[in-house]
């Protein structure tokens, strides 16, 4: 059975328990492939929050249908794991701890939970780390946790949040690499929320870009390497026009996105 | 006006590490306590060369044996487990009570559409006025001091429950979700996690106000209890030996407030 993804006029409407009703997501319509990698890239408040929340059933799709792999989406689930820009670690729980989390709400078999979680913490190069608590680690190590936590339980389908918005340049970067690595390990179907063009360029076979509020995908943009390897992709003439394109294309809408904030 | 004095001042880096400098909390322990040892000679000398009228504050050696007095005699003993079994169940039953509520008002909105007006409307009413209240409903005996301590330790408790609870991320009630955490799970193994630093602290304001409801109710009436040996010795004149259990019962709050702290900070280790 597939993991492919699909939105269909998916729209969405914010009620605020004070205030009027925003509409936040406008008839998005959109397909992820089985094992691709979609970036959803657009300004601030465009929606591109919401139509992953929606996906991750965290949110109660009104308007328009989601499926994954043929299946309507009614709640969240751990077919699609899911990935916060705030790592949203359990605090009270070791880096252990947090990455046997999914494993015990899967019933596995002790040994093979203890075997699984090494394996994933090994995999994320945290190693040595097993006992510490989250706040005794960097936003990269946090990060790294909370990948492991979700791969544990082998989601066909990984959600992400702008996960490396809250890390340094350099870290940002090396997490890219490794991100890119671990999906060449463990191949799945990726949807990627960011507002870094490079980012979206770097790590997706397609960058979906939005529109300010209400979010509507503008243009859905091919970034595959046309030479297949994505190991000097960043350095070509190639990724260069990809990143000036889109960018050109999300600079409206951020104009537009920060006018109605102002 | 304070505007132009805050931006005309100069810092003052160099004031403030004198200042620092003078400070006298110091690992040492005998150092650290160093006022309260001023404070007993000053106890112990100003009755004795009549600053103060000793009839009204006897001297420390003489509360002291007072209190050996009161130790020998069993009075102290038998008042103090009274008092615990007072204070115990007052605050377990708050405790009890209070966290659930307090925890299924924050996560389910009809809970907290009928509790919260109640909580409310009881939060600024004085403690102590529920105790004759109770005594009217419960009589004289240990059941109206253990209700007026438990009710008037519920409030602090449900709302730091409330609080705590309200305040859980939604990031990790979603990560529990998708990794197949049902409803259920994600009360006990998310939101009350994160709750508890917040249910510790009211929990500890809770052991605070415990302590002074405790000792009111037994002044109040009662035949037993350390609140009651203190009207007790203060009523029959007996000023060395009232001391000594207000002394006795201060060290008790102080240490009970150390000992928690203690364990707060053992059971919150991950927050480091």
């Amino acid at each position: 059975m597939g993991a492919g993804i699909s939105f269909g006029q998916v729209s969405h409407t914010y009620r605020p328990p004070r205030g009027r009703p925003v509409l936040a997501l406008d008839g998005v319509s959109l397909d992820v492939g089985e094992r691709e990698f979609v970036a959803l890239l657009g300004p601030s408040g465009c929606g591109k929050s919401t139509l992953l929340y929606l996906l991750g059933g965290f949110l109660p799709c009104e308007a328009g249908s989601i499926s994954v792999g043929g299946h309507p989406v009614t709640g969240p689930g751990p077919d699609r794991g899911v990935v916060f820009q705030n790592f949203a670690l359990f605090p009270w729980k070791t880096v252990r701890q947090n990455v046997l989390y999914g494993l015990e709400k899967q019933r596995l078999p002790k040994a093979e939970r203890e075997k699984r979680a090494q394996e994933l913490i090994d995999l994320v190069h945290l190693s040595g780390f097993e006992d510490s608590y989250p706040s005794q680690l960097s936003g990269g190590m946090k990060q790294r946790v909370a990948i492991a936590r979700t791969l544990a339980i082998d989601p066909q389908t990984l959600l992400m949040d702008e996960p490396f918005g809250a890390l340094d340049a350099q870290t940002r970067t090396l997490m890219h690499e490794e991100l890119l690595a671990i999906m060449r390990r463990t191949p799945k179907t990726v949807v990627f929320v960011t507002h870094d063009v490079r980012e979206a360029v770097y790590l997706a076979d397609r960058v979906a870009v939005m529109t300010a509020r209400p979010g509507r995908v503008k243009e859905i943009v091919d970034t595959h390497p046309s030479n297949g390897s994505r190991a000097d992709f960043i350095h070509t003439r190639e990724y260069t026009d990809k990143v000036d394109y889109l960018w050109n294309l999300v600079r409206d809408e951020a104009i537009r996105a920060q006018e109605e904030r102002d | 006006m304070s505007n132009d004095v805050a931006s005309v001042a100069p810092p003052a880096p160099q004031a403030e590490r004198r200042v620092a400098k003078l400070r006298l909390n110091s690992d040492n322990f005998v150092i650290r306590y160093l006022p309260l040892v001023l404070l007993a000679i000053l106890w112990e000398i100003a009755p004795r060369v009549h600053i103060v009228d000793p009839s009204e504050l006897p001297p420390l050696s003489a509360v002291a044996k007072a209190w050996v007095g009161l130790l020998m005699d069993g009075d102290l003993w038998t008042n103090g487990t009274s008092s615990f079994f007072n204070w115990f169940f007052g605050l377990g039953g708050a405790i009890i009570i209070g966290v659930p509520l307090g925890v299924t008002m924050a996560r389910f909105a009809v809970v907290e559409d009928i509790a919260s007006p109640v909580v409310k409307a009881l939060y600024p009413m004085p403690k102590s006025a529920l105790i004759p209240v109770m005594i009217l409903w419960l009589g004289l005996g240990a059941g109206s001091k253990i209700a007026s301590i438990g009710m008037s330790c519920l409030l602090p408790v449900i709302l730091s429950a409330y609080n705590g609870a309200r305040g859980v991320d939604h990031t990790l009630i979603w990560s529990a979700r998708s990794c197949g955490a049902n409803e259920r799970d994600v009360l006990w193994e998310v939101v009350l996690p994160s709750a508890l630093p917040e249910i510790l602290a009211g929990i500890r304001n809770a052991v605070a106000i415990s302590f002074i409801v405790l000792v009111a109710s037994e002044l109040l009436v009662g035949q037993r209890g350390l609140g009651y040996l203190i009207s007790f010795l203060g009523e029959g004149g007996v000023y060395d030996a009232m001391f000594a259990v207000v002394v006795t019962v201060s060290a008790l709050g102080f240490f009970a407030d150390r000992a928690y702290l203690y364990f707060m900070r053992r059971t919150l280790v991950w927050r480091e």
